[in-house]
């Protein structure tokens, strides 16, 4: 379980990120956070696996707060925690399966990983996550030469290779098609479902949202503004949310040309 | 219908403002002031290639020429020399530039106290010329290839760091965080992450470097620190000068081939 008592994040510039958040995140739930850019969604799930530290308030995952966490907690505890991100974050000029691998990276030693020492178990792991997401035939591609949904999809599997507890994904479709848009989604909620992890998406397609999430958890201004189950949400509470009428924008679309295999 | 110009209307008479031509035409003037000075109490002119020196090049030509292939097994030992000084110079300093050039990038050393003392110092380790450093190193161990060596290290010590901590500066920092969040620690980051972005250009500017070396290890053989330097300069004093053509053309010939060898190396690399 995740809960934010009271947390708050000022940027050294003075932004306030996050301002006197309170929230409960149940283990095994889809969570996806709306708002608009700048409404703190990134802060928010950045502040979870502490690649940003929040100003003030506790953070506490299974119960221990994590924000002075420091080293080799700080690491144990990025292990549970998987990121996914817009850009992907791919090493562009490594290979498919080493980008892979380095899910691992938390549980191998520094020598065995510079040496690429990884046991057979590891190695199998980093293959069954490929498979999962479809994509084991590009198994020694680089990087660079994937589509951007293929590069999304070799990033989930590095997410699987980790064995998470906890899934975040900040922005994990807005540099992608619609239609791709829906199966990096899918694949989310696969992983979701399956492997009972919790998982926290950030998005500002309010279609997607409505889609895929469990709940919905509203931002704007650092503050949550809206808190739900994703069937009490319609349209109207997006205006809410982002202030603001729906503009053609903020819908993703092309829901019916995707099969998931 | 556009309307055409009114030329009764102020026309501008240049491209730049009258003040900017007058500082122009100033720094200019300041110059040539320079030049000249210079030049007269250098005695550095353009008269100085008359008849006399004409006729000097033509004496220097004729004695230099044919050159004494006898002698190059001589020369081609020494060379091999001077190749060994480069590479082993090359190497080392390729392998003890890595923790410098990751030290002295701003993206990955947070501390700027540290960032910027490892910066002073290539930047002081860069200014020494790698002649005086020879010189300093044959006065401490004497004669030789060592000193040499030691004095290649050193300088290419400095360039390397400079070149490939800028190019680490200026690497996709994404990855780096994924990483990170993965629970990778600080020497896993860089070499899953920083080590694969730089890996390409690392290697071109090693080689490049090595072309500086070998170039660099003809001239350190005058000073005492071996290799082909050593005997050119031997020749120059016993007035050889058919031996001195000889070390001046294989030199030539193998600098030019192994710059074509890197240059072609390093294109297919990046």
């Amino acid at each position: 379980m995740i809960e934010l008592k009271d947390l708050s994040l000022v940027y050294p510039n003075g932004t306030q990120g996050l301002k006197d958040v309170n929230v409960k995140i149940n283990d095994g739930e889809f969570v996806v956070i709306v708002g608009l850019s700048g409404a703190g969604k990134s802060t928010f799930i950045r502040s979870i696996n502490r690649l940003v530290t929040p100003t003030s308030g506790d953070l506490l995952i299974d119960n221990e707060n994590i924000l002075d966490y420091r080293g080799k907690d700080l690491r144990n505890l990025r292990t549970k925690v998987g990121m996914i991100f817009q850009n992907y974050n791919l090493v562009k000029r490594s290979t498919v399966m080493k980008n892979v691998i380095s899910g691992r990276l938390g549980h191998t030693g520094t020598l065995k990983s510079i040496l690429n020492l990884y046991s057979k178990e590891d190695m199998a792991l980093a293959y069954e996550s490929l498979k999962r997401v479809n994509i084991e035939n590009k198994i020694y591609s680089r990087a660079d030469q994937l589509s951007g949904g293929q590069q999304q999809r070799v990033s989930i599997a590095r997410v699987l290779t980790q064995q998470p507890k906890v899934v975040l994904a900040d922005e994990p479709v807005a540099s992608l098609d619609p239609p791709t848009s829906h199966q990096v989604m899918k694949y989310l909620k696969k992983i979701n479902q399956e492997d009972n992890i919790t998982t926290i998406v950030n998005l500002h397609f309010i279609d997607m949202a409505m889609e895929y999430a469990d709940r919905i958890i509203g931002m704007r201004a650092g503050e949550i503004v809206f808190d739900g189950p994703a069937s009490e949400v319609n349209e109207q509470t997006f205006e809410e949310i982002y202030g603001r009428p729906i503009k053609e924008d903020d819908i993703r679309g092309g829901k019916e040309d995707v099969e998931t295999p | 219908m556009s309307k055409p110009l009114n030329p009764t209307g102020r026309v501008p008479t240049s491209l730049v403002s009258g003040r900017t031509k007058l500082k122009m035409n100033v720094i200019m003037v300041i110059v040539l002031a320079f030049y000249i000075f210079s030049s007269y109490m250098t005695n550095a002119s353009v008269l100085r290639f008359d008849q006399a020196f004409f006729t000097n090049v033509w004496n220097m030509v004729i004695q230099l020429f044919p050159p004494n292939w006898a002698y190059a097994s001589i020369v081609w030992e020494k060379l091999l020399e001077t190749l060994k000084m480069a590479l082993v110079a090359t190497t080392i300093a390729g392998i003890l530039c890595i923790p410098f050039s990751l030290l002295a990038a701003n993206n990955i050393v947070q501390n700027k106290f540290l960032y910027n003392f490892i910066k002073m110092f290539l930047n002081i380790m860069r200014t020494i010329p790698e002649l005086i450093l020879a010189v300093v190193f044959v006065g401490l161990f004497g004669i030789g290839i060592f000193p040499g060596i030691l004095a290649l290290i050193i300088f290419s010590l400095g360039i390397l760091a400079k070149l490939i901590s800028e190019t680490v500066e200026s690497i996709d920092m994404n990855p780096l965080e994924a990483i990170r969040a993965s629970g990778g620690n600080t020497i896993q980051v860089i070499w899953y992450a920083v080590v694969p972005q730089v890996l390409p250009q690392f290697v071109s500017f090693t080689l490049y470097v090595f072309e500086i070396n070998v170039r660099a290890s003809v001239v350190l053989g005058f000073v005492g620190a071996g290799g082909i330097g050593l005997i050119l300069r031997q020749q120059l004093n016993f007035l050889s000068y058919q031996n001195v053509s000889t070390i001046i053309v294989i030199t030539f010939v193998v600098v030019v081939v192994i710059d074509y060898i890197s240059n072609k190396l390093r294109r297919e690399l990046v």
